[in-house]
């Protein structure tokens, strides 16, 4: 499949603080692809140069072929951004903020109409047309962001942090839109996310951390990174739990948050030998199939938050 | 063209959709100017002392509401400019503009269409002010009206990207209102609006006449009694105050268009 992104050793420094470190990734066509980090992990930064908004300190990053540090403007016309808050005028109707994004891309009269009717009906919003935009739920504000995004028909979509201020329900359907949109238009589409139910629902996955990106892959190539079950233990003494299980199995144990967290073939067996052994320091103990938030923790040594 | 011109009238068109759905706005931007206008002038009528003004070689004496109302008409295309133009701190953050910003539209475009944006709300307070100038004796023709309807183009031209050149740069309303209260507010107190520039200290006097605000106002003045020939002699000629306007102006716009191309989002 063709490369459509491709960010190849892109540095970005806020004066004396780096906050991208040599990034390297590609999008395809058809692939909906996530770069997952906790808050100040660089996702924003690197959404915004993407999308035009920055240029790097250093690095090249090619959308379409075209080279962002000297052609953004050929760049502008080929993507579609939709950015954390949603980029609508709230003063304007549904319809007023669509028509006018067809004017800033020179879209106008039976052509613009058409299309507009064309995205109120494919996200379901036709019967709002006509309502101020401030009246409209998180929801459906988003909806019409991403109609608005999409109503040039971009050849590339970038989203930062979709989902945020969006409910559980109405996240999983953004989601399955982004899906359907990216093989249907066969269009690379980037999001970034902290949330890790969003980028289990990606085909790829980029995990930033610190402005370093630490592993990237399917969700599941990443998740079978993890060898086994992972097995949690919460503990009052995290610390001497800790060095006894090491001493006592040999197993790389990581402690975060009063959990320690350990990698094993047989968890079922494991969790009940190391309650047996240490009744009195387990307070709860679980285990189960590898999470992202598993292969973060096994990749950066902390917790995902 | 076409391309260049359909984003300026989108953004143009949007910032009057916008002042028609936000009433308070008119409110503000005309209520205040003739509070001030009512109150103010009522109460310094007595000590003022008039400039020296002339109607066909002989002298005309102006009460001071009459003196003061140019400079109201003028705080309006401020308060115009000022309102049309706050906008841009939040939206450049969160909101519509953000979509503008990576839209593929040249920036000059972006600042020209909310110039033009502003350039028009202000027109249309300023032609409903100029409607109380018969109720204070000032005979407003057709060439007066015309003339004095460019001249206010001209200021607000000026002022609105005075409004921009500021607001591009800002991180937060709040030092905006600060910037306003620092800056803009005084140029228009020192613009001859408020008191004459005749009798002031030198210092002062020095201050207004480097104020482009000053020619401004003078070209108001000038435009607004056109049908009524009357004169003033201590401003500066009605050329002189087109140039310095066109030149703020130019100057102000340049200054916009180069803080917006600059200015990451």
């Amino acid at each position: 499949m063709k490369k459509q992104i491709v960010v190849e050793r892109l540095t970005h420094n806020y004066d004396t603080r780096c906050a991208l470190d040599n990034i390297n990734f590609n999008v395809a066509s058809g692939e909906v692809f996530c770069l997952l980090g906790p808050n100040g992990s660089g996702k924003t930064t690197l959404f915004k140069i993407l999308s035009t908004c920055i240029s790097p300190t250093s690095g090249n990053v090619k959308i379409l072929g075209f080279n962002l540090n000297t052609q953004k403007r050929a760049i502008r016309k080929l993507i579609g951004v939709v950015f954390q808050n949603p980029g609508l005028d709230i003063k304007l109707t549904v319809n007023e903020n669509l028509r006018h994004q067809g004017h800033l891309y020179g879209i106008n009269g039976q052509n613009l109409n058409n299309r507009i009717l064309e995205l109120l009906d494919r996200f379901e919003i036709a019967d709002r047309k006509n309502d101020i935009v401030e009246t409209l739920s998180g929801g459906l504000k988003r909806r019409v962001d991403l109609a608005k995004a999409l109503l040039h028909k971009p050849s590339v979509l970038i989203l930062d942090e979709p989902s945020t201020g969006l409910d559980i329900g109405v996240r999983s359907q953004l989601s399955q839109h982004l899906r359907e949109l990216a093989t249907q238009e066969n269009i690379p589409i980037l999001l970034t996310t902290h949330l890790l139910d969003e980028a289990e629902g990606c085909n790829r996955v980029g995990i930033l951390d610190k402005g370093r990106l630490v592993a990237i892959g399917t969700p599941d190539q990443l998740k079978s990174e993890i060898s086994g079950d992972v097995v949690i233990i919460e503990s009052g003494e995290c610390e001497t739990l800790r060095n006894a299980i090491q001493d006592r199995y040999h197993v790389q144990v990581v402690a975060a948050d009063n959990n320690l967290r350990i990698e094993t073939v047989n968890a079922h067996e494991f969790v009940r030998e190391v309650v047996t052994a240490y009744p009195t320091m387990i307070e709860a103990a679980r285990f189960g199939k590898p999470t992202l938030a598993d292969v973060f923790i096994k990749m950066t040594g902390k917790t995902f938050d | 063209m076409l391309s260049v011109w359909l984003p300026i009238k989108t953004i143009w068109w949007r910032e009057i959709i916008r002042f028609v759905r936000q009433r308070s706005r008119l409110l503000s931007a005309i209520a205040q100017p003739l509070i001030f206008w009512i109150l103010i002038g009522s109460g310094l009528s007595a000590s003022f002392k008039p400039p020296s003004t002339s109607l066909e070689n002989s002298s005309y004496e102006q009460a001071y509401t009459e003196y003061f109302y140019p400079g109201i008409v003028v705080l309006v295309l401020l308060f115009t400019a000022i309102f049309a133009t706050i906008s841009v701190v939040n939206e450049r953050r969160e909101g519509f503009l953000q979509n503008v910003l990576v839209a593929p539209v040249p920036r000059w475009s972006i600042v020209l269409g909310q110039t033009l944006g502003g350039i028009t709300l202000a027109l249309l307070q300023g032609v409903l002010l100029l409607g109380i100038a018969p109720l204070i004796g000032i005979k407003v023709g057709l060439i007066s009206l015309l003339t004095t309807c460019g001249v206010m183009i001209l200021i607000a031209f000026g002022l609105t990207n005075l409004g921009l050149l500021i607001a591009w740069r800002m991180d937060s309303t709040q030092g905006f209102h600060a910037i306003m209260n620092l800056i803009l507010i005084p140029i228009w107190l020192l613009s001859g609006a408020f008191f004459p520039l005749a009798g002031v200290p030198n210092w002062l006097a020095w201050v207004m006449k480097l104020n482009p605000v000053t020619y401004g106002l003078a070209a108001f003045r000038h435009s607004l009694y056109l049908d009524s020939h009357i004169t003033f002699d201590e401003l500066p000629t009605m050329i002189i105050s087109i140039i310095v306007c066109s030149v703020f102006s130019l100057l102000t716009y340049t200054g916009a268009v180069l803080t917006a191309s600059t200015q990451q989002i």
